[in-house]
Formats: C-alpha cells, sequence, structure tokens
C-alpha cells in the first residue's frame, strides 16, 4: 500500500515538476508548481514525517505560492514566447543532459556511505512534539540563528519597501 | 475489514448530514435576515419555505451552463472544483462527539482521528484561496480579477492572526488532535464553571476566541469583510461569470468553510461536545427544550396566524415532541447528547454569522487591511505572549 502510494505521489511529483518547465504560461507553471508541492508533502507524510508535511502545505503550498499566483495575476503576466533555440542546444542538448544526469547517478553510488533501504511506517521521529524537542535540545543555536536571520530579512524588506513610498 | 465498513458508513452519515446543513443553512440564512428586516422570508415552497433548498437545487441544476468564449477554459472550470473539494475535505477530522458504542462495536465519532488535525485544518484553508483566485484570474474579467486579487490579499492577511490565535489553545492543550484538545476540556471548575479554553484559569482565552471568529469572517469572505464579492463594486467578484452548478460549487464551498470554521471555533475554545452544565442536569437540557420548541408550536396551532398554520405547526410540535422524548431515552442519551451539545455551539456560531451579516456594513478595502495588519495581528500576538507566559509560570 504505502509502495503503491510511493510511486503514484512519486510520478505525480515528477509529471508536474516538467510541466512546470514545459508550460508556457505563468499561472501554469505555478500550479505545477503547487502540484509539486502538495505531492511531496504526501511523501513526506508517506515517511512519517506528518509536521514536516504539513508545515510544506501551509508555508509553501499555501503562503509562498500564493504570493507567486498574486503578483502573477497583478501583473497579468501573458503567455511567454519560446526564445529561438541555439544549434548547439538543439543538437547537444538531450545527451548531454542523460550524460550528466549519469554522472550525478555514479557520483552518488560511488561517494555516499551505503545507506539501508527506506522501510514505510517504521519511523516515528517526525511527530510535532519530537520535533519541537530536537529544535529546543539539540539545534537551539541554528534555530535561534535561522530566527535572527529571517528577522534581519523582514526587517530588509520593510526598509526597501520604505523607500519605495517615499 | 470492520474498520472500512465502519469507516464508510461514518463517511455516507457525515456526507448525508453535512449535505443537508449546506442546503439549510441556505433557508436559515435567509429566513433570520428576513425577521431582522422585518420580512418574511422564503415562505411559498412547502410550509414555511422549507422546500425552498431542493427548489434551489432543482433550479442550479437545470439552469443553462454558459462557458463565455474569452475564459481561459481549463481553469475557469478547474477553479470551482478546487473551491468545493478543499471546502468539504476539512470535515472529514472533525469530531463530533466521544467514544461511543454501536451494536458492541467500540468507535470515534469522526471520520479519522489526524494526529496534526488542527495543521491539517490550516493547511486546507491554506490552499483554498487558489480557488477563488483562479476564478478571479481564468473569468479574463475586470471585476473577476478584482475579486480574485483582493480575497487572495485578504485571505493570507487574514490567516496570520487566525493561526497566532490557534497556538494559545494548543499550548495549554498540549496537543494537537482536535479529539485530544477537545478531551482536555472536560469536567468543571467548582463543580460548575465548565473547563472550556474561553473559561479557562488562569487565563480565558475569550479574547483570542473573539480574535478567531474575526478572523474566521475574513476567512470565509463573509459579511462584514465579504469584499471579493462586494455586489456594488465587482458586480458579483470572482464568481461573476459563473452560472449554473459552478455557481453552486463557490456558494457550497462559502457555507462549508462556515461550517468548518465554526466546528473549530466550538473544538478549540467553545469545549466540542462537553456539556455547559454537569452532567445529571445538562442531559435534561435537549429534552427540555425539544418540548418547549414543541409547545411553541402548539400554541401557535392554536392561535394561527396564517390559515395553513392550523395543520403544519401540530405536525412540527408532534416532530418536536418526538425529538424530545428520543433525547430522554437513557440508551440513546450517550449518543444524542454530545451531538446536541456539539451542534448547539455551532449553530450558535452560525447564527453569529448570519447575525452579523444582518446588522453590520462592509468594510472599505484599505479598513480590511489596515484591521488585520495594525490591530487583529498585535493583539493575536499579545494574547499568545500571555498564554506562553501563564503556562510557563503555572
Amino acid at each position: 500500500m504505502d509502495t503503491i502510494l510511493f510511486i503514484i505521489f512519486a510520478i505525480v511529483a515528477i509529471v508536474c515538476a516538467f510541466n512546470l518547465v514545459l508550460q508556457k504560461h505563468p499561472i501554469s507553471s505555478a500550479l505545477s508548481l503547487i502540484g509539486v508541492m502538495g505531492a511531496l508533502a504526501v511523501l513526506y507524510l508517506l515517511l512519517g514525517a506528518e509536521f514536516i508535511a504539513m508545515a510544506q502545505m501551509i508555508v509553501y503550498g499555501g503562503a509562498v505560492m500564493v504570493l507567486f499566483v498574486f503578483v502573477i495575476m497583478l501583473l497579468n503576466a501573458g503567455t511567454e514566447k519560446t526564445s529561438s533555440k541555439s544549434w548547439f542546444a538543439q543538437i547537444a542538448g538531450l545527451p548531454l543532459l542523460l550524460a550528466f544526469i549519469a554522472l550525478l547517478g555514479f557520483l552518488v553510488r560511488r561517494f555516499l556511505p551505503r545507506m539501508p533501504r527506506v522501510e514505510f511506517g517504521t519511523w516515528y521521529g517526525g511527530t510535532a512534539e519530537r520535533i519541537g524537542q530536537v529544535l529546543f535540545t539539540d539545534y537551539l543555536l541554528p534555530f535561534e540563528i535561522v530566527s535572527i536571520l529571517i528577522l534581519i530579512a523582514i526587517l530588509g524588506a520593510v526598509v526597501l519597501a520604505q523607500k519605495e513610498m517615499d | 475489514m470492520n474498520f472500512f465498513i465502519v469507516s464508510l458508513i461514518k463517511i455516507v452519515i457525515v456526507f448525508g448530514a453535512f449535505m443537508t446543513t449546506l442546503a439549510y443553512l441556505q433557508w436559515i440564512e435567509r429566513k433570520v435576515l428576513a425577521h431582522i428586516q422585518i420580512r418574511t422570508g422564503p415562505l411559498r415552497v412547502g410550509p414555511h419555505g422549507l422546500m425552498q433548498p431542493m427548489a434551489d437545487v432543482v433550479k442550479l441544476l437545470t439552469k443553462e451552463d454558459l462557458l463565455p468564449p474569452y475564459v481561459n477554459r481549463f481553469f475557469y472550470l478547474l477553479a470551482p472544483f478546487i473551491a468545493v473539494c478543499l471546502a468539504l475535505i476539512a470535515i472529514s477530522i472533525i469530531p463530533f462527539g466521544p467514544e461511543i458504542e454501536v451494536f458492541g462495536y467500540r468507535t470515534y465519532m469522526q471520520i479519522s482521528d489526524v494526529s496534526v488535525g488542527i495543521l491539517f485544518i490550516l493547511a486546507i484553508s491554506a490552499v483554498s484561496v487558489y480557488g477563488l483566485a483562479l476564478a478571479g484570474w481564468s473569468s479574463n474579467n475586470k471585476y473577476s480579477l478584482l475579486g480574485g486579487l483582493r480575497s487572495s490579499a485578504q485571505m493570507i492577511s487574514y490567516e496570520l492572526p487566525l493561526t497566532l490565535v490557534i497556538v494559545s489553545p494548543l499550548l495549554l492543550a498540549n496537543q494537537l488532535s482536535l479529539r485530544a484538545i477537545s478531551d482536555t476540556q472536560a469536567g468543571y471548575y467548582l463543580g460548575f464553571i465548565p473547563k472550556w479554553n474561553i473559561f479557562h484559569m488562569p487565563f480565558p482565552q475569550i479574547f483570542g476566541f473573539i480574535i478567531f471568529m474575526i478572523a474566521a469572517f475574513a476567512e470565509t469572505n463573509r459579511v462584514p469583510f465579504d469584499l471579493p464579492e462586494a455586489e456594488n463594486e465587482l458586480v458579483a467578484g470572482y464568481h461573476t461569470e459563473y452560472s449554473s452548478m459552478k455557481f453552486a460549487c463557490f456558494f457550497m464551498s462559502e457555507y462549508a468553510n462556515m461550517v468548518t470554521m465554526s466546528c473549530v471555533a466550538t473544538l478549540l475554545f467553545l469545549g466540542a461536545w462537553h456539556p455547559l452544565f454537569p452532567a445529571p442536569y445538562s442531559n435534561w437540557v435537549a429534552p427540555v427544550v425539544f418540548a418547549l420548541v414543541a409547545l411553541i408550536c402548539f400554541y401557535y396551532a392554536i392561535e394561527p396566524a396564517r390559515k395553513r398554520d392550523r395543520t403544519t405547526f401540530p405536525i412540527f410540535g408532534l416532530g418536536f415532541l418526538v425529538l424530545a422524548v428520543l433525547f430522554a431515552i437513557p440508551v440513546l442519551q450517550t449518543v444524542l447528547i454530545p451531538i446536541f451539545w456539539f451542534a448547539a455551539k455551532v449553530g450558535f456560531l452560525l447564527f453569529a454569522y448570519i447575525w452579523v451579516r444582518g446588522t453590520l456594513p462592509r468594510f472599505r478595502y484599505d479598513q480590511l487591511m489596515h484591521f488585520a495588519w495594525t490591530f487583529l495581528f498585535p493583539c493575536a500576538l499579545l494574547n499568545l505572549l500571555l498564554t506562553a507566559l501563564l503556562v510557563a509560570v503555572f
């Protein structure tokens, strides 16, 4: 059951990702990205990371992508024209891509340590309780640093917007 | 196997009840609004307009389904689908009552208990913006686009205070599952004050509840925050170009969102299905209320305002009398009393929705944004800080 669901949603994620690149209209691309986010959330859920799955939907699927869609709608961006491809990309594009993927796969298999196979439904560390504990014990310093980083980013955004208004 | 059959039965029951509620909520809204404005409301179809929802459904189903030539076809058709699906999904994790035993099988009055339940609700409400935004954009119409833009901006803004204010009850309950949150609100202080979160000692969540309801009104695009469909500015906003069943989808999703938000408010703040009074008294509230309604019906049957009331009111009265008897049977009480209290609280909140619609004027758009960011958001933050402090101290 878990494996079947994994295959279904992995395919959905990949198809949506391809669609994101292939679509000519920004809105279609943005919606494909939402599809990727949703499929990823289901994959997280299958692995037992329920909190991350929901956070993914709330933050990425909800807030971030709504802003994307909002801006696209506000600018009323139309269909993009395909730029004329160079002869090099037309001839060597696909072989080079395949070679790159093969190289990547080889490097991963060669240099990364061998991991045990993923078993669905065996890991229970993804509950909100567990994440909270880890966040406030083992990873307290990185957590606080990230908070300050985000605060700085917010202040920066406010400053930039202020300048625009004056 | 048992699990699947029971789940299927529960889904059928909840879906049926939910759909009936949606249909009749609209009737109730029209009636209540009418009485606020000293009118009578729907009265022609069936006794007191009770068959009006069926008539509306037939009307919406049989109307011509227009597909304007200038729309973006795919997204135009997708938008109502997204809106109604997401609105209906959220009900699946709402618990309506405690664990019950039916024919020796113990089960919860809930389709499924998700351990991150409240986050699931937030995720659904975060994604449901797309229905409205896409509808507005794909209609290729200025008014629709403005409605869609307004709705996305408004829903992002009000999601913030909504989420912040939800955190306080979570702090009190230490759980994310809706069932666990409701279970922590059982019991009474001093034997008579219910341990609902709005009466929670040391810091009652009354402000939290009020902020939640305001944000919920905005999230569901209801008056006074119904700017996405403000009819005197935007024709009908994001659903201007929709007709027939596609329009009905948006209509249904709005009401479904109202019901879900009221359910969540009840679960988080109003103690879910836990009664206002300790058990020996609260078990008699439902029968007494129904008996009183029956008496009122009989009284108006004796002194009818209209001729047909002489026949319709005794039937209603008998119906309520049967209900009163049913709620007084001890065997059924374990199932019916929690449902009664849950429905009473949700019903009150839904009535508040309609009440507000009947009495408050609409915000201006800049006021709406200003209100969210400079008043509601700091209030929610303050509420959260105070609650966190008190939880840490006590």
